[in-house]
């Protein structure tokens, strides 16, 4: 093979045949483990792979998945939902978000049934749309509800830059950042999910680095193998934890070599630093409050932060969910989506109870559109 | 949401912004974030409108040589299997 194309990027990673060649390689080794693996996907875009393409199903019985709390959309909890409405619900106003925000129900409604009601609400192709809806409604109030981990984040430091270069106004910033160490380390402190070894999210790593994951094999003797999202990527993550075991090795490794370095896009994390630090607590859903484990505004910029702006209408009690849902049992990896009463009967994609069956990167959502029902 | 698509960049702009070529779409992404040079005939990974790296060549294509390989590896020993199993039969029949 000489030269990269593009479809290469796609295909060569998707591969029936490397797959198959990756089971046969994984199921060799897999023999020689002295203890069932039980691996941690952090990151839903990995429980969606895994579910696509049936990869749990070509392992042998000594490995299984544990699905981690990566999903943004997941792990909001239902008063900062309510915060996007109240917000949606200012006169004047018109709401940015991106995505699967608009149809997670929040306590008593959502944003798509308040854009229903009539409310401005746009989810966004890209961040910076917001500037040119800013720009285009000089005399409305923009908010934008930004969501996201590591990968995300930069996306809206950038519109912040843009915002200050431009001058612009009427834009404000409801942050929801939030970081992928915290939430892991938060999970192995409870100790009751059983994970000996971790798929890191490669995409985080694309900004953050592969240097964020270094102090887990350190700190609880697990591995880490930071990788893509192609079934290939994940199989071959795999066979690299598997191999680490039955050498008593216990490493960081990037599987994921054609993106991700140790340091990461430095230029990205320096825009962050500009106008973001990190928050002191911040409540993730089912797992609750995880101190440092999410970002907010600089007080440099505290008259475009929609959370001290709009502080007085903001609901501050923390919401629990409804209590026939498990998604917090799931997030925290000591539930699997077909453990849950409500699974597929009173809660599914089209009319979902937890914010797991409606994110696209959700675990009950991957289970619900690709089996296991 | 952390998804992140590899695309090609066509055309690059005064203003920063790349055309790429998505497995035959095209759209404009942002390249506010690039920390390295780019040019046209680039890969970079793409994630809601900006362009987060530029993908290395060199690494992807040693990947798939790996795969290659171990492809190789595992129809080898399915031959060998295979004959293994011929061997054994032959050795049934005649007892």
């Amino acid at each position: 093979m000489s030269e990269l194309q593009l479809k290469d990027l796609y295909s060569g990673f998707r591969d029936p045949d490397t797959i198959k060649a990756l089971a046969w390689a994984i199921a060799a080794e897999a023999k020689k483990l002295k203890e069932p693996l039980k691996i941690m996907e952090v990151c839903g875009g990995h429980t969606h792979t895994i579910m696509k393409y049936g990869l749990k199903q070509l392992l042998p019985s000594n490995i299984d998945f544990i699905h981690g709390p990566g999903c943004p959309v997941c792990i909001m909890p239902k008063e900062r939902i309510d915060h996007a409405i109240a917000l949606a619900q200012i006169e004047n106003s018109i709401l940015l978000t991106l995505g699967d925000m608009i149809r997670v129900p929040g306590s008593k409604s959502s944003l798509a049934l308040e854009r229903a009601n009539g409310c401005d609400i746009r989810a966004l192709y890209s961040p910076l749309d917001a500037i040119k809806i800013a720009l285009e409604n000089p005399d409305k109030k923009v908010i934008f509800f930004a969501i996201g981990f590591e990968t995300t984040t930069p996306m809206t430091a950038a519109v912040l830059e843009q915002m200050e270069k431009r001058g612009i106004k009427n834009l404000y910033f409801h942050i929801n950042h939030v970081l992928v160490p915290p939430a892991v380390d938060a999970i192995m402190a409870d100790g009751k999910a059983k994970i000996n070894a971790f798929i890191g999210p490669a995409h985080v790593s694309v900004i953050s680095g592969a240097k964020i994951y270094l102090p887990l094999p350190k700190q609880y003797a697990t591995p880490v193998v930071v990788s893509g999202f192609e079934p290939v990527d994940v199989m071959q993550s795999i066979l690299m934890i598997v191999k680490q075991k039955n050498e008593n090795r216990c490493e960081m490794e990037i599987q994921y070599s054609r993106s991700v370095t140790l340091d990461g896009n430095t230029k990205a994390q320096e825009m962050i630093a500009k106008f973001m630090k990190p928050r002191e607590h911040f409540r993730w859903r089912g797992i609750g409050d995880i101190p440092l484990s999410a970002l907010e505004l600089r007080e440099e910029y505290a008259a475009y932060d929609a959370e001290k702006i709009f502080a007085d209408i903001l609901p501050t009690e923390p919401i629990d969910d409804h209590k026939l849902c498990i998604c917090g049992t799931i997030l925290k990896g000591l539930a699997k989506p077909n453990d849950c009463k409500v699974f597929g009967t009173a809660c599914t994609p089209n009319n979902p109870m937890g914010s797991c069956m409606v994110s696209s990167e959700g675990a009950c959502n991957a289970y619900y559109r690709y089996g296991e029902i | 949401m952390c998804l992140s698509i590899p695309s090609k960049i066509v055309e690059i702009d005064e203003d920063n912004i790349a055309t790429v070529d998505t497995m035959g779409i095209k759209r404009q992404v942002s390249l506010d974030l690039m920390l390295d040079e780019v040019d046209v005939g680039d890969y970079i990974l793409i994630h809601v409108g900006f362009a987060m790296n530029k993908i290395d060549e060199e690494e992807a294509l040693q990947s798939l040589e790996v795969y290659q390989e171990m492809l190789e590896a595992m129809e080898e020993d399915e031959r060998r299997q295979v004959i293994e199993d011929d061997d054994n039969c032959d050795s049934r029949v005649e007892t």
